[in-house]
């Protein structure tokens, strides 16, 4: 008789190949961790200016849970600030994302709407939304107004793009399908050619939640006195660089967490493509 | 009186980056009956498709006019319902909900339009696929989706650009036989746009030969071989052997003209 370790190389394999696919993705990320903490210990420059992983995280923790106190004021107050930053986003991306989607389908839809509207966007659209900062603290004061509205402007021009690339790139088979079985003009629109411009509409979507954290951190920074991007600012200010570098680790999580959010969204409504790719692999 | 009548279509393209007209049809009349299955047969390019896109309105003649039922064609409606040389179903609606899409529109039930649409699902052959999106159906399967779709509407005439060329044998032949039950069974009029020979004398009771560009009409004969016709048939050589004949005599006098 063999024992089974014996007998069966190919099954060690195996159980090695189970166990490096499931550590494939944490691998360059552990890697890069455990050298930062080897290099911020070295001395190579004062653990200051960059704190290690494991200072972050305990900044991180102590802002988040209030464990002992040592980030100060901001102990505890993650919640909140995190809070702000993404009531701001949210609101600007909801603005931005309607009004994206329907100017954009009357200029991807309609030729006169092109003539009147698009030239117009399209000289705003180059015009850098921090550049709107001075402006926006005038007009809005220091709240989450001018935030708000740089969020709006960063996320408005990827969904207006994608909207109106989506509207003209449409089928124009569809369209004659839809006339074909009566639809008015309105009709086509609501029935045909927005659900046929939902993927690009969707990339658009994508794009603008990066461009929204963007700003409300940008806005945070400079206009505003909560919110992640404030903690961060702040923090430089009193030579906290744990913290700073624990409010960038907030920010990547937040930001990922909303794509998320929209990604889930997309599989929902999109559920007729996503059917496409799992026969493609399957045939 | 006519079911389509068409008088003296001509239409012109003009070619943009050679500043020159370009004639597709040069004055095309034909009359097709209530009830009739007419197979515009003729080789690519020759304008029968667009021919077949003036019918259903998508598609502005240069001159002349076309009427169906009396009324002047000025834009697509439900009373043409038109199935495609490719399927073009909304790729976002489930099978039974394209079937059903003209009744969304006309704002009917959802029940309802459940219970009409399987009908015609069913008709079709595409019993327990109501719930399948087209993406995950076979070429074959969408494209009679898309003819239960025209179906639905109960049109006045049925206009079909082609709508097997991309099946493979097989699928095709089944889907001629079907197409014949369903028109015979429901005797609707169907102008169907065909460059195969032997698909137009499987399919029609009257056939419109056309030539190459510019399109006219070069024959429009009756083919009244019982059915179900067998391809390998004398009776069906012999039609097919004439229209070929047509068709060469055709092509040969156009060389000599160029």
């Amino acid at each position: 008789m063999q024992t089974a370790s014996e007998r069966l190389p190919a099954a060690r394999y195996a159980a090695a190949w189970r166990l490096w696919s499931k550590l494939e993705r944490v691998v360059v990320p552990a890697l890069i961790l455990a050298g930062w903490e080897a290099f911020s210990r070295s001395g190579a420059l004062p653990q200051s200016l960059l704190p290690p992983p494991s200072a972050v995280l305990h900044a991180l923790g102590d802002w988040v849970l209030g464990l002992d106190g040592s980030t100060q004021d901001y102990s505890g107050t993650w919640f909140r600030h995190a809070l702000s930053s993404s009531w701001r986003v949210f609101a600007g991306f909801v603005i931005a994302g309607l009004s994206g989607i329907l100017i954009g389908t009357a200029i991807g839809w309609s030729r006169s709407a092109e003539k009147t509207l698009e030239p117009t966007l399209q000289m705003l659209r180059p015009v850098p939304p921090v550049s709107w900062i001075p402006l926006a603290i005038i007009w809005f004061g220091i709240a989450d107004k001018p935030a708000i509205f740089l969020v709006f402007l960063g996320a408005f021009f990827p969904t207006l793009m994608n909207t109106i690339h989506g509207v003209k790139t449409i089928d124009r088979n569809l369209i004659r399908a839809g006339a074909m079985m009566g639809a008015s003009g309105r009709q086509l629109l609501v029935h045909i050619v927005v659900p046929a411009a939902l993927p690009s509409i969707f990339a658009g979507l994508r794009i603008a939640i990066g461009s929204a954290w963007m700003l409300t951190v940008t806005a945070e920074m400079v206009a505003v006195k909560s919110g992640v991007g404030y903690v961060l600012w702040d923090s430089y200010y009193f030579l906290r660089y744990d913290m700073v570098i624990a409010a960038m680790v907030s920010i990547g999580l937040l930001g990922y967490l909303s794509d998320l959010a929209i990604k889930r969204l997309m599989g929902v409504v999109l559920r007729w493509q996503r059917t496409t790719t799992v026969q493609g692999r399957e045939g | 009186m006519a079911e389509i009548a068409i008088r003296s279509i001509v239409k012109t393209f003009t070619d943009r980056t050679r500043g020159r007209e370009i004639t597709a049809l040069d004055t095309v009349s034909l009359n097709i009956g209530d009830h009739d299955f007419v197979c515009l047969l003729g080789p690519s390019g020759c304008g029968k498709s667009t021919l077949l896109n003036m019918i259903a309105g998508f598609e502005a003649p240069s001159s002349g006019r076309i009427e169906v039922g009396g009324t002047l064609v000025e834009k697509p409606g439900a009373d043409r319902g038109v199935v495609f040389q490719q399927p073009t179903l909304m790729p976002w609606l489930t099978v039974a909900d394209n079937v059903a899409f003209h009744l969304k529109l006309k704002g009917v039930g959802r029940t309802e339009r459940r219970a009409r649409a399987q009908h015609f699902i069913d008709l079709v052959g595409l019993t327990g696929f109501e719930g399948h999106y087209p993406s995950e159906l076979s070429g074959g399967m969408n494209q009679r989706v898309g003819i239960a779709r025209a179906l639905l509407m109960n049109p006045r005439v049925i206009l079909m650009d082609e709508p097997f060329a991309a099946l493979d044998a097989q699928t095709k032949l089944e889907m001629q036989e079907e197409l014949v039950a369903i028109w015979q069974r429901i005797r609707c009029t169907i102008v169907f746009v065909t460059h195969s020979v032997d698909e137009a004398l499987v399919l029609g009771n009257r056939i419109a030969v056309m030539t190459r560009r510019p399109g006219r009409i070069r024959d429009y004969f009756d083919f009244d071989m019982p059915r179900p016709r067998d391809i390998t048939s004398p009776a069906f050589n012999d039609a097919k052997r004439r229209v070929l004949a047509l068709i060469r005599e055709e092509a040969g006098s156009s060389r000599k003209a160029a």
